[in-house]
């Protein structure tokens, strides 16, 4: 069994599309409220590290365990977990159906978590948290990225997860409005919410992470706290990968 | 559609319909003024041909449609057209559905195998034969022979016909949607059929409603050859008209009409309900 303060406990976690091997072997533990920045080059597998962790693709191999279940275990009822691991995507997909309120309550509604008007009185504080209460009558295609965006975490939050994940949450939107949307991911990391970010952003890993993990070809290189990972890297992959990003 | 066209729309069936009749007017004042050799004389003749043509007319539609209630004809027959049209678009849009989820479901996560190779197979022969063969394959060599009336046949016939047209719309309105809305579904604990039914569908629907709507007028209109296993809809009314009054003209006009009445009514219908839908694309 794991120690209560772990959260998420991933072994040996292996992922291959065909022959492809994009996963080997990976190993961590997230303990509650850690803000876990996942960096590293296109292709190291960061975000099938991420997509793997809610089932949302099927690891090959290895376990992730999240509050001491086996989640990989074909038993398990993977959507009763989803419901505690919020997700957020580098495109939104915001339902373009749907009018902004009913985004967020579609969910905690149809699934039985809540009754309608509880689920729109939530919605509407978590709209409020994140400046976009008016919205809540518009569609999506209304909305900027940024809004859009910030949508997407309070949709993800409605069902009152345990653990956030991003999945490159600013990288599709336009440089003025990747502010707004780490300003609601930095309020929400205060607030103590468990998340696992993966992203380019080198500055909310430094400022915000408690833990900074840098992945390429498919394993965990290096982790570390952000102040110790920026200043001193170890190892060599990183060091060229950091000179990359970092003027 | 507009007032204006549909009132145009009209104009032009009465015109043509009113033109075939005063064809043999406007020939026999041209012969007459050949023979009489003045313009004049052939418009007086033009007009008496007229005003014959439509008192020819009046009699007609009153011999042929009205006396002894031949009209009962065209709208039992009509009754008849509509039953079979609904029934078979609800037995379609059944059958279009399932298939259509099923295959999607397949080429997504790869389940289902065998059932696909059944849809595949479904689709190629329903869709690669006229739907008159299929009809009077299935009524004559199966359900003809079973006892089953000839309505149902046709309902049956014309409804497996129409699902698998409705199967290929639905499909590529679910492969229409991007993967990210599945995802995002399923990310927020939506299992497979939840997501399908709250998410996806909805989305594809909207976006396949009008070939939809398009199916259904076409299923409308292909009905008219349920006559030809006895099934007494309207074709069958105007046919049983002209074979006692041999009148051709007034029964398929009076066919013709209400065909494009109904599909109009249906047009006008669909228009509305994509403008209704279109309120969250701004």
């Amino acid at each position: 069994m794991t120690t209560d303060n772990v959260l998420i406990k991933v072994t040996g976690l292996q992922k291959s599309f065909g022959s492809l091997e994009v996963l080997k072997n990976i190993n961590t533990e997230i303990k509650k409220g850690e803000v876990v920045v996942v960096i590293g080059p296109s292709g190291s597998g960061k975000s099938t590290f991420l997509r793997c962790l809610n089932r949302l693709e099927e690891p090959t191999g290895g376990t992730i365990e999240l509050g001491g279940v086996d989640i990989t275990d074909k038993k398990v009822n993977i959507n009763k977990h989803r419901e505690k691991m919020g997700m957020v995507f580098q495109q939104f997909n915001l339902f373009n159906n749907h009018t902004i309120l009913k985004n967020i309550t579609l969910a905690p509604v149809k699934l039985g978590i809540m009754k309608k008007a509880e689920a729109e009185q939530r919605a509407m504080e978590l709209l409020k948290r994140v400046g976009l209460e008016e919205k809540a009558n518009a569609y999506p295609s209304q909305l900027s990225g940024g809004q859009k965006q910030r949508v997407a975490i309070v949709r993800a939050l409605a069902m009152n997860p345990e653990v956030m994940l991003f999945d490159e949450p600013t990288s599709a939107l336009d440089p003025e409005m990747v502010g707004e949307v780490l300003d609601v991911m930095k309020e929400l990391a205060q607030s103590g919410m468990t998340m696992i970010v993966v992203t380019h952003e080198m500055g909310f890993a430094k400022e915000v992470g408690s833990r900074v993990v840098f992945m390429d070809e498919g394993v965990i290189m290096e982790e570390n706290a952000p102040d110790e990972f920026f200043a001193n890297p170890k190892n060599p992959r990183l060091k060229d990968f950091l000179s990359k990003v970092l003027i | 559609m507009s007032k204006k066209a549909f009132a145009a729309i009209m104009a032009l069936v009465i015109a043509v319909s009113v033109a075939s009749f005063a064809f043999p007017a406007f020939a026999s004042a041209a012969e007459t003024a050949q023979e009489a050799g003045g313009i004049g004389a052939f418009f007086v003749e033009l007009k008496d041909g007229i005003v014959e043509a439509f008192v020819e007319l009046k009699d007609d539609v009153y011999n042929v449609l009205i006396k002894n209630d031949n009209y009962k004809h065209i709208t039992d027959g009509l009754l008849v057209t509509i039953e079979i049209t609904l029934a078979a678009l609800l037995i379609g849009l059944a059958i279009g559905f399932l298939v259509a989820i099923i295959r999607s479901t397949h080429d997504k996560t790869g389940k289902f195998k065998f059932l696909n190779s059944i849809c595949k197979l479904y689709l190629t022969v329903f869709r690669g034969t006229p739907v008159i063969v299929q009809l009077l394959i299935i009524y004559y060599l199966w359900l003809g022979k079973a006892g089953v009336h000839e309505n149902i046949a046709a309902i049956i016939a014309f409804g497996v016909n129409s699902g698998a047209y409705v199967a290929e719309i639905v499909r590529s309105g679910i492969m229409s949607i991007d993967n990210g809305q599945f995802e995002a579904g399923r990310s927020l604990g939506f299992n497979y059929v939840q997501t399908m039914v709250y998410i996806i569908l909805p989305q594809a629907l909207k976006n396949v409603l009008p070939t939809l709507a398009n199916e259904f007028i076409v299923l409308l209109k292909e009905t008219s050859v349920a006559s030809f296993i006895a099934v007494k809809d309207m074709m069958k009314g105007a046919n049983a008209l002209v074979g006692f009054t041999y009148n051709m003209n007034i029964p398929y006009i009076t066919v013709a009409v209400i065909y494009l009445v109904m599909v109009l009514v249906l047009q006008k219908g669909v228009s509305m309900l994509e403008r209704r839908l279109r309120n969250s694309d701004h």
